[in-house]
């Protein structure tokens, strides 16, 4: 466990002394003060906050799922279940010599598909760009879409993936975690599906829960036995 | 018979208030955060026999377009009041006064909400009085930072508010409606209690130096006591049982 949690909402103290300030801290004077409801964390030189509640900010790097929300002759726009809509220009599909005459766009990706994505960029002054250029990126065919809150998507993935993993192993189930709180879920049979949803649902509800590992897995296996 | 009480006892010899209460003491206050599914944050506070309920979504994109700004988010306030909420059926419509305490909640608000940091974005905070007894602006605006604390925005202290006032030449803390009408001042503070700032401050009525100064302490008391519930509220529903 990391040193010194502790529970904060806004204007909370958190500490004081020569630390950094990281995610939604901010330094008054000498003081380091919460901006969220959450939980503090100090490392040796930094300090910051995990929010429990909150929209989803962009971050570069970010794997997130969208939906296509429109397209014009030139790019996507995707719901990423932000303030902001994601974008996504041709020529990261059709590649260098895309032509607006040539090409159409919805040949690729129609609207109301979902899409697994990549943040390429992101500042204060544009809607986020997007990709889909990547290993494992692209639309995505199949499975059931689950949403979730995005503060919890950390719950959901655990401590080095621990969650998830015990998830996809007791169900057979591929889910694909977006870091806006978009979840898919496919799997071949139908139980291990809903057994899946029924999971993740589970760590959205009592993320905050200390022994929640064993609870989940205690439902995945009561569930396979009857 | 119908009118206002020709003589009412105010403060009696004692120091007890007409609502049985000592000039240092609060009326009954409880808030709960998170009443609301669809909405992204909420709050409920009765404070006395006021009822308020706080609703909010953001951030968000913002409509009609013209009104984003590119360096930062926008915070846009509805303080509106039930047409149940008075003893005679208040019109629906946005009344002058509605217009100026939206407004004046969201001057108060605005200190305390970081919304630099979503630029072309707007938060929209619906305030909904469901039973107004005096002093709703103040009510309406702790519940409210509690509600936007819930939704999740940054925020860099809560908002804490409470009116004092002046009532048979004796300064009270929370002015009731009976207070309100027959008192000589009143004032409705808004308070960050951990930046010591004061976001609100309005003042209805005459007050010599010494009073005013007095006043002043004693509605930032008070709302040293709503940051206490203020705080509670949002510890109950987010650590609720796991203890810290």
């Amino acid at each position: 466990m990391e040193n010194k949690r502790k529970y904060v909402i806004p204007g909370d103290l958190v500490t004081t002394g020569p630390f950094r300030p990281e995610q939604n801290v901010i330094l008054e004077g000498n003081k380091i003060i919460s901006t969220s409801i959450g939980i503090s964390e100090i490392y040796d030189d930094s300090v910051r906050v995990i929010p429990l509640t909150g929209k989803y900010i962009p971050k570069i790097d970010d794997l997130v799922i969208g939906k296509v929300l429109s397209h014009t002759s030139l790019s996507w726009e995707l719901d990423i279940n932000s303030c902001y809509v994601g974008f996504l220009p041709a020529q990261d599909v059709f590649g260098r010599d895309f032509s607006a005459h040539a090409d159409e766009l919805s040949s690729k990706l129609k609207t109301g598909d979902l899409v697994a994505a990549r943040i390429a960029n992101f500042d204060r002054t544009r809607d986020p760009l997007i990709t889909i250029s990547d290993r494992d990126l692209g639309k995505i065919d199949s499975g059931t879409l689950v949403k979730i809150s995005p503060s919890k998507v950390p719950r959901l993935i655990g401590k080095r993936g621990s969650m998830i993993q015990m998830i996809e192993q007791a169900t057979n189930a591929a889910v694909t975690i977006g870091q806006n709180g978009w979840v898919v879920v496919s799997c071949e049979s139908h139980e291990g599906l809903l057994k899946a949803k029924k999971a993740i649902q589970m760590v959205n509800e009592k993320a905050h829960v200390a022994n929640l590992t064993d609870q989940v897995k205690k439902m995945l296996e009561s569930k396979s036995e009857s | 018979m119908g009118g206002r009480e020709a003589t009412m006892v105010l403060l009696d010899e004692n120091g007890i208030r007409c609502d049985g209460r000592k000039v240092d003491e609060t009326r009954k206050i409880t808030i709960k955060a998170g009443v609301l599914k669809n909405a992204d944050g909420s709050a409920y506070i009765e404070f006395g026999d006021n009822k308020i309920l706080v609703g909010i979504f953001g951030p968000r994109d913002v409509h009609p377009k013209h009104m984003s700004d590119t360096d930062t988010g926008i915070l846009r306030v509805r303080y509106h009041m039930e047409p149940f909420s008075v003893t005679e059926r208040k019109n629906p419509a946005p009344s002058r006064r509605e217009i100026e305490i939206s407004k004046v909640i969201k001057e108060a608000l605005e200190p305390a909400v970081m919304l630099e940091k979503f630029p072309r974005t707007a938060v929209d905070v619906f305030i909904e009085i469901l039973q107004a007894d005096g002093g709703t602006r103040c009510a309406a605006l702790s519940a409210a930072s509690v509600a936007l604390a819930d939704a999740g925005i940054p925020m860099r202290d809560l908002v804490a508010a409470c009116a004092s006032g002046k009532v048979a030449d004796t300064i009270v803390l929370d002015v009731n409606n009976e207070e309100d009408q027959a008192g000589q001042a009143d004032m409705p503070i808004g308070y960050m209690p951990n930046l010591k700032k004061i976001t609100l401050l309005q003042l209805d009525g005459i007050l010599t130096p010494e009073e005013y100064k007095k006043c002043v302490e004693v509605g930032v008391n008070g709302c040293k006591i709503v940051y206490e519930l203020q705080k509670k509220a949002l510890t109950d529903k987010y650590f609720g049982n796991g203890s810290d």
